[in-house]
């Protein structure tokens, strides 16, 4: 086989294991992770810093009070919903690790872990 | 058109940009709909040769969450010689595993057509040696290759560490050239501050990289391979733009003893929501 076809090959392997992802994230979250409490939740500053976080890189998709918004065909959610509300501090975090990379949610793993947790106490204080 | 203006105008206080290397990938890709565009340059003054700037902008988009894609436009400026094009990369970069792992992979390719004044070096691969940046700038030699790397990338308590496998194939005929890049990053802070601030330590990233060739297909090993250590260090400005030095320093008697590398680039989220305008 040629180059150009084994390149292609290749860029439609990747992108078919890259679909072969499941379905909602919360499924996929296993019990340990879903447990985690969070070792921010009594800091002071945590939320306060997560909403620094949240506002230089999750309010361009998520929109500024988190109430979600439009980018062109895609909807980005609104993080005052009830799912956000119920999700456990463990569940958001593997969220942010993780990403939800199908459904355009990247993974914020580049974030340390204590930035993370940040962010999940400012999430839980939207509700 | 007023809505392209209003969108444009908004755009100074949406930027920011990410990653800490110059050669090394990690297996962060860019966001969905993000574009981020970056002028990586690098300096020397070769033995033997006549002080260069070169530098390559970069404009990589977000397709979505597992697919980035990039061009880049070289071009280099010779003391004593000439400023001259020296072509484009096209490349493109797949998370084939969706979820992240203790390892995660990313798969690389990428398309160049170059000539032979390219010295942006961004990879170091066969038996590239220092000879390449003193030759006179030339653009008759034609290099239209293509890339393959394997990225393996982690992140653990604030560290990233990657690693980038090279392999390189001139369409013409020659043997496919390998090579190798890693590196590893930490931001001063792990923490975020709950005020806004600019020379606040997370903003900060100290890291390394070592890359250099690895030969060819007949003639594998280090032997006629040229390899490079550089400290790296980043300032992520909130909003703003990121920039990157990165001191270079040499390994060998066949590597250029000191080379220097600057970055600045721009993050523009959602770029073609805020060309149509969208609120």
């Amino acid at each position: 086989m040629r180059l150009p076809g084994v390149i292609a090959c290749l860029l439609l392997v990747g992108m078919a294991f890259a679909e072969a992802g499941d379905g909602s994230w919360l499924r996929k979250v296993a019990d340990k992770d879903r447990a985690r409490s969070n070792p921010l939740e009594n800091d002071p500053d945590a939320a306060a810093a997560g909403a620094k976080v949240y506002a230089e890189h999750c309010a361009p998709c998520h929109g500024d009070d988190a109430e979600g918004k439009m980018h062109g065909r895609h909807y980005r959610p609104n993080l005052h919903s009830k799912r956000v509300k119920e999700a456990t501090p463990g569940e958001l975090y593997w969220l942010l690790t993780n990403g939800s990379l199908r459904n355009g949610m990247p993974s914020w793993s580049r974030f340390p872990e204590p930035e993370r947790w940040q962010l999940v106490t400012y999430l839980k204080s939207l509700h | 058109m007023l809505s392209f203006s209003a969108g444009l105008a908004t755009w100074p206080v949406l930027l920011h940009a990410q990653e800490n290397y110059f050669v090394t990938y990690s297996h962060e890709l860019e966001e969905p709909g993000n574009l981020e565009v970056a002028a990586k340059s690098i300096t020397g003054a070769p033995k033997g040769g006549n002080p260069f700037v070169a530098t390559a902008v970069e404009f990589e988009y977000g397709i979505n969450g597992w697919w980035t894609t990039e061009l880049y436009l070289d071009g280099q400026t010779t003391i004593h010689e000439s400023t001259v094009f020296t072509g484009f990369r096209f490349e493109n970069r797949i998370r084939p595993l969706l979820r992240e792992h203790w390892i995660n992979p990313v798969l690389y390719f990428e398309f160049e057509d170059l000539n032979a004044a390219d010295k942006a070096l961004l990879e170091v691969v066969g038996h590239d040696t220092k000879d390449d940046l003193i030759s006179r700038n030339s653009r008759a030699e034609k290099e239209r290759e293509v890339e393959l790397k394997l990225i393996l990338s982690s992140n653990f308590k604030g560290w990233n560490v990657s690693e980038n496998f090279i392999a390189e194939k001139n369409l013409g005929p020659s043997s496919w050239e390998f090579g190798y890049a890693l590196a590893t990053s930490r931001a001063l802070a792990l923490k975020a501050t709950p005020n806004a601030c600019n020379f606040c330590r997370e903003n900060f990233a100290l890291g390394a990289e070592l890359y250099g060739g690895l030969g060819e297909r007949h003639s594998f090993g280090l032997s006629e391979t040229s390899h490079y250590f550089a400290p790296v260090l980043a300032w992520n400005i909130p909003s703003g733009p990121a920039i990157r030095f990165s001191p270079t320093f040499g390994l060998n008697q066949n590597s250029n003893g000191f080379l220097f590398r600057f970055l600045l680039s721009y993050e523009v989220d959602q770029f073609f929501s805020r060309l149509r305008g969208e609120p």
